[in-house]
């Protein structure tokens, strides 16, 4: 594919080089497609000592968060208010057959059958950190494949500008749609502008650790934005549609002042309750004392995805 | 002294203090389990999360107990004013605990963070406030200061009320969404407020 000249950092550089090898080694022992993918090309800019590697601000506290902590801390409001709802409740979700509609301002339009998927754009892993708009943060290795590949695949036509990311109701087997005086409107919907969405970072994840997504994380297919707060991450997608305007977006909706429609990571900008400039690492830390780091800008992406953002006010446009 | 469990069928063994003592320590039981779980790891993802949750919960629940002792007495008749100062000092522990799960379990004691929060956050400010007021209730609640501040001491701690009005909007305003939890104990601290209101004390209040 053509879209791997951009990953700086690679991988090798948010992971200990220690996890990273012995990463690598099982990648390669399996000789599966996943090393061709994004961690292969890590493996060649692994050159770099590691000394280096932490004088980018980028510690060993980066590793992989514990697979308990990210498949047992998240929200999904569908399942349920608490962080613990998604993996206790979801057991009666049936994540397939699934399908997902691909249209809108498209030439291809199409519903793809969810294996068909995967086996047409493939899966490789991507060592992603996860911000959550409420100050705490994951390191999270997923599996999936960019969604500028399905797009490019569709073929936008002239004139889509945005795409609007549609989730699924089924109060029957999602506790949390069903009731609830003050909840979310469902179905849950977000949007990118298109050249967010065509940006090689933007992920349809189709597995997490190494397996397919478990329901509590958004199975069988969800969005990753790394450098936007974790509610654009729109789990359990049911339809992808190309517009020419702004689509709404479901906190956006719920809450305009507090989740702005880009709700890119920001620490100067503080959601009006808490404050942004830094987070609480999940899995670190004791009951005492919670692990935290400084949140950086775009979520320690800047170098990658700052220059779609040029033109705007972060600030006004958060 | 005999084992706890015995406490309940022989309360009258035991001296007024000896009693208030005990309500008191069954009363932290739910909180130290809570952190001696957080201890061992088996409290999740964010164990300093679910101890400030929990713990705001306790502070407001013996708030509300403690508020409830008069209207008990008054319409129900049974007098269970012996307990209502370690059900108070229960509210001011569990806040205690819950305002440095925030301020020092997860904020670090950083001091332009804190600023910024009481200041320009609205739900922290209510929950600061209502947490000032049960300190001065909490210092204020030795047999010495009751004495010392003898008719006085009743107006000071009707600043209570003011605290539970406090925590009921913290309370609401601490979620993402509107949660229902809020409003069910609001109702409640509305009832246990409103009859102090609208009846008119058939005795001499304490
Ligand atoms: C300086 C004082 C206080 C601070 C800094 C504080 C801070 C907080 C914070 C950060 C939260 C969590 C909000 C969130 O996750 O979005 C919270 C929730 C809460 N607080 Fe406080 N608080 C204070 C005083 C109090 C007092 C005095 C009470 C009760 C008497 C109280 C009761 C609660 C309750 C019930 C919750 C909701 C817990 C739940 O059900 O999840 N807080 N507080």
């Amino acid at each position: 594919m053509p879209s791997f000249h951009y990953p700086v950092p690679p991988v090798c550089e948010i992971t200990p080089r220690h996890l990273f090898m012995s990463r690598r080694a099982a990648l390669l022992g399996v000789g599966s497609a996943v090393a061709a993918g994004i961690v292969g090309n890590g493996v060649s800019r692994a050159a770099a000592p590691p000394e280096a590697v932490l004088a980018r601000g980028w510690p060993a506290q980066q590793a992989p968060t514990p697979k308990k902590d990210v498949l047992s801390y998240n929200n999904f409001y569908e399942f349920g208010t608490d962080k613990s709802d998604p993996a206790e409740l979801s057991g009666d979700f049936k994540p397939r057959p699934w399908s997902v509609v691909v249209d809108g301002l498209v030439d291809n339009p199409r519903t793809w059958d969810i294996d068909a998927l995967i086996k047409q754009f493939g899966q490789q892993e991507r060592l992603y950190r996860m911000r959550c708009v409420e100050a705490w943060s994951m390191v999270v290795p997923w599996l999936g494949f960019e969604l500028g590949a399905l797009l490019r695949a569709a073929a936008p036509k002239a004139g889509a500008r945005y795409v609007a990311f549609t989730s699924v109701v089924r109060p029957a087997e999602m506790p949390g749609q069903r009731g609830g005086l003050f909840s979310l409107k469902w179905p849950y919907v977000e949007g990118l502008r298109l050249d967010e969405a065509l940006h090689p970072l933007t992920l349809l994840a189709t597995g997490v650790y190494g397996e397919p997504l478990p329901n509590q994380s958004g199975a069988p297919i969800r969005l990753v934005v790394p450098w936007k707060y974790g509610f654009k991450s729109i789990k359990s997608i049911t339809r992808i549609t190309l517009t020419d305007q702004q689509p709404p977006t479901s906190w956006n909706q719920m809450a305009p002042n507090e989740y702005g429609f880009y709700a890119n990571v920001n620490p100067m900008v503080d959601h009006p309750r808490w404050s942004q400039a830094s987070e609480q690492i999940i899995g670190e830390g004791s009951l005492f004392s919670a692990a935290r780091k400084p949140t950086e800008l775009f979520n320690g992406y800047g170098q990658q995805v700052a220059g779609l953002y040029k033109t705007m006010d972060l600030r006004k446009e958060f | 002294m005999p084992p706890a469990g015995q406490a309940g069928r022989k309360t009258s063994r035991f001296s007024p203090l000896m009693r208030q003592v005990l309500l008191y320590a069954f009363g932290l039981v739910p909180g130290l389990l809570d952190i001696t779980q957080g201890v061992l790891g088996t409290l999740g993802a964010n164990p300093v999360a679910v101890c400030l949750h929990a713990f705001g919960r306790y502070a407001f629940r013996f708030l509300l107990l403690s508020l409830a002792i008069t209207p008990v007495r008054r319409f129900i008749g049974v007098n269970l004013i012996l307990y209502r100062r370690p059900l108070g000092l229960l509210a001011f522990t569990y806040a205690a605990a819950h305002v440095f799960f925030y301020v020092g379990a997860t904020r670090h004691f950083e001091g332009h963070i804190l600023w910024r929060d009481f200041t320009s956050r609205p739900f922290l400010t209510f929950g600061f406030l209502a947490f000032l007021i049960l300190v001065v209730l909490a210092a204020t609640s030795t047999k010495r200061t009751i004495r010392a501040l003898g008719r006085k001491w009743a107006v000071v701690h009707r600043f209570v009320y003011a605290a539970l009005v406090l925590a009921c909007v913290h309370y609401s305003l601490a979620f993402k969404t509107w949660h229902i939890e809020p409003f069910i104990y609001a109702g409640m601290a509305v009832v246990l407020l409103g009859l102090r209101v609208f009846k008119k004390p058939a005795r001499q209040s304490v």
